[in-house]
Formats: structure tokens, sequence, C-alpha cells
């Protein structure tokens, strides 16, 4: 057998050599290809925007209108780089490695995730006004013409027969702002604790269809046309209306919950990248006037208090709106609601 | 120990034994054991009681009897499907066979969160197939149904392209034989060319059940994700589990999956090795 | 002989029924699909399809797209007929469980392939102190995670034993009774590889780069979760995507022109996969 072998390797010996070339040869490629890539571009500023899912349209037009200010500011050509996804997938692609200048999420709870790798700063909440929330929304019904089921409000959900479609929050950060709306109805309502869990347990038991994300619960909703009322941001509902003229009423509850989707910025990033004041000006330009407007026009409430009033038809000023701080912030409201064998597991029972 | 011996003789004969386990072994590390045993590690960070509290987890389990049970009713439809289709591709000739050899991979190519939309418009109430379902009586959409169908749809690929090879192969020679000998057809196909096909429709099988048990992009929009109907997939919980950054239990749970899977893959390449090797004797 | 009508009018009917079953499952699983993905993708007009696919994104998208499958397809097949050479014409110990390593991507959920490659290159990785200090010390700017070298990892990784799976079981039902032979006659591994093994499993091979080629190009979950930038690193599926999630109907529409965009590259390779196997046939049943 030794014999054997000695003769056959001797044999190939040569024709070996020439494959290791070839694996030698694509192992180069391979290295070649991993090292090609980098940004280099000199005299262009390029700064990531990490975003969530709804703000395409926003910061699409935010963008140019940015590009456009800072150079006659400053003669500086930037480049804005857009990333959208699930706010919670977002955040954590950053903490991953992603390389983001600036995020601008949907809540403060999935920067603060950031936050406790070090990525940013503390304080960071305090770095922009407004909590550094430039433009605020909040949570409606989305209903078919005609209303047939005569949704009014957050008690009309919970009549036996109506469908109901809401993401899943134990998959989409933005679900916890609709639960959070929801029991902010039963709190102002008085109700005991008892009473708030048994009216959440009503409402999500009429939920029929549970997607992953809020843009999944919209297509349930709109394209495959499932359920009574959807109950969505105020800005995506809006999106629909535009969209589909005629075909869908947006009903505002007379109780819902202030979603502050806030901004900040990478300070581990833009300090290895250079691009700090470029990032901050970035986000002080949300708060300006023309900024603030093109909120509006997308469909989120502006942070600046006059120019809300300018918009006073298409916005419903008169809902009651409770904040995250009435639930004692994000992490209390985790830790009370969504973790495991917290509240929303024990009304959605399995 | 002793026939092993042999064996091993017999083997050597052939070249190439150690070039081809030296860049197999090197490019599996590479590829796909180093980064996977670097998420792994996570998952040690749970203690033993913790990580069997989550496994017993309702949610859990039942996502687990999901995937595996629609998995594997899928992975069966695709076989029975899939030898009939690989059969008429390669045995008949018919009008608008090319095209339809080519709709084959239609499921790869459309990336999965595409399957996933169009397949929940077309089963939902009000979709083309929906309708006509919710007529007789039937919810596909958001039901086991839609699940089972979506698996179906990602799966058939690997049964018919395992499948096609092997039947070119066969090229009537057998049938005639068995023909000669006296054998009804339906015979001869369960008999004959079954037995011959039996690793590949095994493999096919094994493919298409693991790709649906690990399957997520096509299945969350036409799942309905219910804890309460238990269609949610075991992809489905750990993203769940992600998007709380709890990385330890999502990759314990992906850990067990993957335990699962690697039992029932080498399940399937025993038997077909075992196949193989009866062939070599012959 | 009224025996053999009867046979050969009962495998008329069995064709007509196989055909007929085979029809309309395919009809129904997916040409349905596809149509109506064509139907989306046309409702706004020829006019807005072609405008929506040639925007710089989707060129952009559609080149990395077109790196990873490349990437991917030359990688696995390398990889592929090693692996298949190893399993097919030796025994070992450990033979079953490298086998089955090897099918392990097949049932990984997309969702793990992208956190392992984030837990290997990413910030929270164990290289990532050492890409940065490279960077550091000479000034490059290597990125794996977050950039095109992630992208084809995560790729190359989901298509990883599609070859191979198509090949083995060819392999194995010819045996290895002529390698041997031709071993033991004295000819070289390469010799043995082209003359005697290629030619067995011509088919079984190209089955595999086209099943890798066509898995490759819909990748989404994986290279989704390494992949954030759109028009840089963003592939057609994310594209697609990201499209899709814009919500606009007219976004919306786009998406779906762009996903016909990858069912016609996959259709192309499909149709170039036919006419090289019926020129080849032809050419057989010519000699």
């Amino acid at each position: 057998m030794l014999g054997d072998m000695q003769k056959s390797r001797k044999q190939q010996g040569k024709k070996t050599t020439y494959r290791y070339h070839i694996t030698a040869l694509l192992l180069a490629v391979m290295m070649l290809l991993l090292s090609g890539c980098g940004r280099q571009k000199s005299d262009v500023i390029t700064i990531t925007n990490v975003s969530y899912d709804p703000t395409r349209e926003f910061y699409e037009a935010y963008n140019k209108m940015f590009i456009q200010h800072y150079e006659a500011e400053t003669g500086k050509k930037v480049e804005v780089i857009q990333s959208h996804g699930g706010s919670g997938m977002q955040a954590r692609s950053v903490v991953e490695g992603c390389n983001a200048d600036v995020v601008t999420l949907a809540l403060a709870h999935d920067i603060s995730l950031i936050e406790d790798t070090g990525l940013i700063n503390e304080g960071w909440m305090d770095q922009f006004p407004d909590q550094s929330a430039p433009y605020t929304s909040t949570i409606v019904f989305l209903v078919r013409k005609g209303n047939e089921r005569n949704i009014k409000d957050w008690d009309d959900l919970i009549q036996p027969g109506v469908e109901v479609i809401t993401p899943d929050p134990k998959s989409s950060g933005g679900a916890c702002w609709n639960f959070l709306a929801a029991l902010s109805y039963a709190k102002e309502k008085g109700y005991s604790e008892a009473e708030q869990k048994k009216f959440l347990k009503e409402l999500y038991a009429n939920v029929s269809v549970m997607d992953s994300g809020a843009r999944g619960s919209t297509t349930t909703f709109v394209e495959n046309g499932k359920g009574d009322v959807l109950i969505a941001w105020e800005n995506e509902a809006m999106t629909v209306l535009k969209n589909y003229p005629g075909e869908y009423e947006l009903i505002s509850p007379t109780v819902s919950i202030l979603a502050q989707p806030s901004v900040a910025v990478v300070d581990d990033n833009v300090d290895f990248n250079g691009t700090r004041d470029v990032a901050e000006a970035y986000l002080s330009y949300l708060y300006e006037d023309d900024a603030q407007r093109l909120a509006a026009e997308n469909g989120y409430r502006p942070s600046n208090q006059e120019i809300l009033k300018e918009y006073e038809d298409t916005f419903d000023l008169t809902m009651t709106l409770w904040s995250i701080d009435d639930f004692g912030g994000w992490d209390q409201a985790y830790k009370d609601y969504f973790d495991d064998d917290a509240w929303f597991d024990e009304i959605y029972n399995y | 120990m002793k026939r092993r011996f042999r064996k091993n003789k017999k083997i050597r004969v052939i070249p190439g034994f150690h070039l081809t386990l030296g860049i197999t072994v090197t490019m599996l590390s590479l590829i796909v054991l180093i980064p996977l045993a670097s998420v792994m590690v996570y998952s040690l960070k749970l203690s033993l009681s913790e990580f069997f509290g989550l496994l017993t987890k309702s949610n859990v389990l039942y996502a687990f009897a999901t995937s595996i049970g629609c998995s594997f009713l899928a992975a069966c439809i695709n076989v029975v499907f899939g030898v009939i289709l690989a059969w008429t591709l390669t045995r008949y000739d018919f009008p608008g066979k090319r095209i339809l050899d080519g709709f084959i991979e239609l499921p790869f190519a459309l990336p999965t969160a595409v399957a996933g939309i169009t397949l929940s418009k077309m089963y939902s109430d009000t979709g083309v197939i929906g309708k006509p379902l919710a007529v007789l009586g039937i919810k596909a959409a958001y039901t086991h149904v839609g699940l089972v169908i979506a698996l179906v749809f990602v799966g058939i690929p690997f049964v018919v392209r395992s499948v096609q090879p092997i039947l070119e192969k066969l090229d009537g020679q057998y049938e005639e034989a068995a023909y000669i000998l006296g054998a009804t057809p339906s015979k001869t196909f369960f008999k004959v060319i079954l037995s011959e096909m039996k690793p590949a429709i095994l493999t096919g099988f094994g493919l298409a059940f693991a790709r649906g048990v690990g399957e997520y992009g096509s299945v969350i929009y036409i799942s309905g994700n219910s804890a309460k109907e238990h269609t949610q997939v075991i992809s489905y919980v750990i993203m769940q589990k992600l998007n709380y950054i709890d990385y330890a239990s999502a990759t314990a749970i992906a850990l067990v999956m993957l335990i699962i899977s690697f039992l029932i893959l080498f399940a399937v390449n025993i038997i077909q090795m075992k196949q193989a090797q009866r062939t070599n004797q012959l | 002989m009224n025996e053999l009508e009867k046979l050969e009018k009962r495998k008329k009917s069995t064709r007509h029924i196989l055909i007929t079953v085979s029809v309309l499952f395919l009809f129904l699983m997916l040409v349905l699909p596809l149509l109506c993905i064509i139907a989306s993708s046309l409702k706004e007009g020829f006019a807005f399809y072609m405008q929506s696919i040639r925007i710089d994104y989707v060129k952009s998208a559609l080149k990395v797209t077109l790196i990873a499958t490349v990437a991917a397809v030359v990688i696995n097949t390398f990889f592929g007929l090693c692996v298949s050479w190893l399993l097919t014409k030796f025994s070992f110990r450990g033979k079953q469980v490298l086998a089955t390593l090897i099918d392990i991507p097949f049932s990984i959920s997309p969702v793990i392939v992208g956190l392992a490659f984030l837990m290997t290159f990413g910030r929270l990785g164990w290289t990532y102190p050492f890409i940065r200090a490279i960077n550091q010390f000479f000034g490059t700017n290597i990125r794996i995670a977050f950039a095109i070298p992630g992208v084809i990892l995560a790729t190359v990784f989901v298509t990883f034993p599609y070859v191979s799976r198509e090949v083995i079981p060819v392999l194995n039902a010819q045996g290895k009774d002529e390698e041997e032979a031709a071993a033991l006659m004295g000819a070289g591994g390469l010799k043995i590889f082209f003359k005697i093994t290629f030619p067995q499993m011509k088919w079984a091979l190209l089955y595999g780069v086209i099943l890798c080629t066509s898995r490759a190009l819909g990748e989404f979950g994986a290279v989704n979760a390494l992949s954030k930038t759109r028009g840089e690193t963003f592939t057609l599926p994310l594209e697609i995507d990201a499209l899709y999630m814009s919500g606009t109907e007219q976004s919306v529409t786009a998406a779906f022109a762009v996903s016909s965009l990858l069912v016609i590259l996959a259709v192309i390779i499909l149709f170039l996969r036919n006419i090289l196997e019926y020129r080849a046939k032809t050419r057989r049943e010519s000699r």
C-alpha cells in the first residue's frame, strides 16, 4: 500500500503543484476582492444616515435640501447615503459595525441601545432641541371608505367581529407605540390595572393578522384587503391616503401617544470618519423652518409649534397625547410590557 | 477494524485524496464553520437552566413544531410532484416543455421576500387563488396551509433537479430489461426505477426539508405569524429575540435548529451512502 | 399482440395524466406567481417599467449582484468538484459527518447567517481589532461587513453546498470502478478526472451551477444583515425590498419591475443551459 501511494504521489507531483497554483490564484483573487473596497472620494464628503422604514421619501427630499444648503453655506459638497429598515434592526446594524454617521430612528430606545455600546456619547438626547426629536407622529386608525364598522375610538376596536391589523410588538419597535397608544386610552379612562389588561386582551384578540413590521401590516390591510381597521402611524396612514385617494379614511382616536422618532450623531464613527461637522449640521438643519415644513408635508408633525399650527388642517391637534415619560421611559416600558412574560405575553397568551 | 483497513487499502488507488480533503476542510472551516462558531459562542452565555427554560417556552416549542411539521409536509408534497415533474420533463416531449423546464429554478431567482409578498397576495381572500378557495371554505393565507404552500414553492427545485440527472442517465435500458422479464410498467417503475432514484429522491427531500426549516423571507408574509394559531416559524422567533438584542437566546434557538437539521441531514447522508456502497458492490 | 396494444394504451394514458399533472402544478405554483409579478410590474405602463429599471440605484445593485453571483459560482464550483471527488471516490472515518457539515448552509436561517458574519467581521466580532489595526497601520480602509466582501461571503455561504449536492448522487450512482481501473493502469489524477469523471457528471454539474447561480441572484436574508447602504453595497433583492418598503404605489410597481429583471436574468441563464444541453444531445445522437 505504501509503495502504491508513493508511486501515485510521484506521478501526480507535477499536476498537484499545478493545482496548487490554481488554488493560490483563487485565494489571490479573493484577497483582491477583499481589499479593493472602501470609500475613497476626495472632494465630496460622504455621510451615512441610518434611518427606519417610513422615512424614505422624507429623507430623499431632505437630503437634496440639505446638500444645497450646505454647499451654499460652506462651499463643500456633501453626499448622503441612506439606509432604511426596521428600526430595531437598523440600530443593531450600527452596533454590529455599520458605518453610520447619524441615526434617525423610530424610538429613543433604539438609540439608547447604541449608546450602551459606547458608540454614542451620553446625553445625546439633550444635544438637539425637543429631546432630539425634530418631528413627531402619533398612532391613528385607517379604515376602509364608508367606515362600515363605525369606528371612532379605541373602544370600537374591541367590538366582537371587528378585524384589527397591527404588527407584533415582539418583532417591531414601531408596534410598541401601537400597544402604548391603546394603553394610554385605557389609562386616560381611569381603568384599573385589571381592566387595562382586559381591554388590551380583547383588543389583541381581535387582531387577525400580526405581521412582523409596520410595512407588512400596511400591505396586509391595503394590498391583500384583510381586516377592518389598521392601527398605524399617522404619517403611514397619510401616505396610504395619498396613494389610494378615495379608498380609505383616517380616524383620529380621542387619545393616543406622542411618538417621538429621535436623531443622534454616532460619535465614535464621526470621529473616525472626520465627519462630525457635517453630521451635526445635518441634524441641526432638521429644525430649520424649511425642513420642518418638509416634514409636515411628509406626514410628520413638526416639533416647531408655530409651524405645526400652519398645518392644523392636516393634523388633528385636539387629540390627547400621552408621552413615553408617562410610562416611565422606554426601559421601564420594555420591562413592564414587552419583555418575556411581561404584559404583552400575558394578554396575548400562548 | 480489519474490514476498514482493507477498505482503506482499496480506496487510495485513486489519487487526490489529501489534496481534496485539504481544500474541502479549509474552505468549509473558513466559510462555514468559523463564522458559525463565532456566533454560536453567544449561546454559551446562557446557563443550562436558562437554556432549557427558553427552549421549553410554549411559543418556542410551537414554532419548532410548526417549522419542522410544515417543512416535512411540504418536502413530502415536493417529492411526489418533483418526481412526476422530473419524469415528465425527461421522458416525454410536448410543446412548451423547454419553457416549463426553465421555470423550475424560478423560486431561487426570486428574492424570498418578493415570493412571499406575491404568494400572500395570491392566496389571501381577495387574491386570484384565494378567492375560489375561500368559496370552498378553505383559508389559505395566514394559516398553516399558506405556510406549506410557501415552503412547497421554495423547495420544488431541489427535488426536480436532484432527480432529473439520474433519470436522464437511466436511459430506458432498465425498463426494457424489466419489460422483457415480464414486469408491468407500474411494477417496473416502483421496483426498478424508483429504487434506482431513491438516493436522489432522498437528497431532494433532505434539501427541501432543510431549506424549509430555516426559511424566513417567503413565509413571514403568508403565515400571519400568529402565536395563537401557532403559525410562527422558528426563524421568526429568532428574529423576535434579535429584535430585543437578545443574542444569547437567538443563538441558542439557532443552535438547536442546527442540531436538529444536522441529524436529519446526517440520516439522509447515511442512507445515501449505504445505497452508493451497494451500487459499488454490484 | 393484444396485450402489447393494451400496454401501449396504458402507457399513453399515464403519459397524458402525468403531463397534465405536471403542467397544472407548474402553472399553479410557479407560472401564476410569475404572471402576477409581471402584471404588477407593468401596472404603470411599459415606459414606467423601463424608467424604473434604469435608475442608478438599480444599475449599481445589478453590478453588485453580478459580482457576488460570479464569485459564488466560481468558488462553489471549484469547491463542489473537490468535495464530490472526495466524498464519492474515497471512504474515510468521519465522511458522513463531513458531508453533513457541508449541507449545513441549506438549513440555517438566513437571519443567523448574517449574524454569523457580523460576529466574525463586524464591530463585535473577534477579527475586528485585527482589521482595525491593519487599517490604522497601513492607512487602508478594508471593510468586510457592510461592504462588498461581506456581501460576497454571505452569498458564497448560502450557495455553498449547491454544486456538490447535485454532483454527488450522480457520481455515487456511477460507482468508482472505472476510476480505480484507470488509476491502476497509471493514469494521473487530472487525466482520470477529465476523461472519466467529468463526462459522467457534466449535466449534474451544470444543474448545480444553475441552482447556485439562481440562488445567488435571489439571496436576500443573509445579505440584508451585511449590507446597509443603497447604491453602494445593495444587491438587486435588497433594492427590490427598499423600493417595496417605500410604500408609494409607484415604488411598489418599480419593485416588481426590478424583480422581473431578476427573473429575466435567471431565464437567460436557463436558456443558455437549455441550448448547451440540446446541442450536446443532438451531437450524441447523430454520432
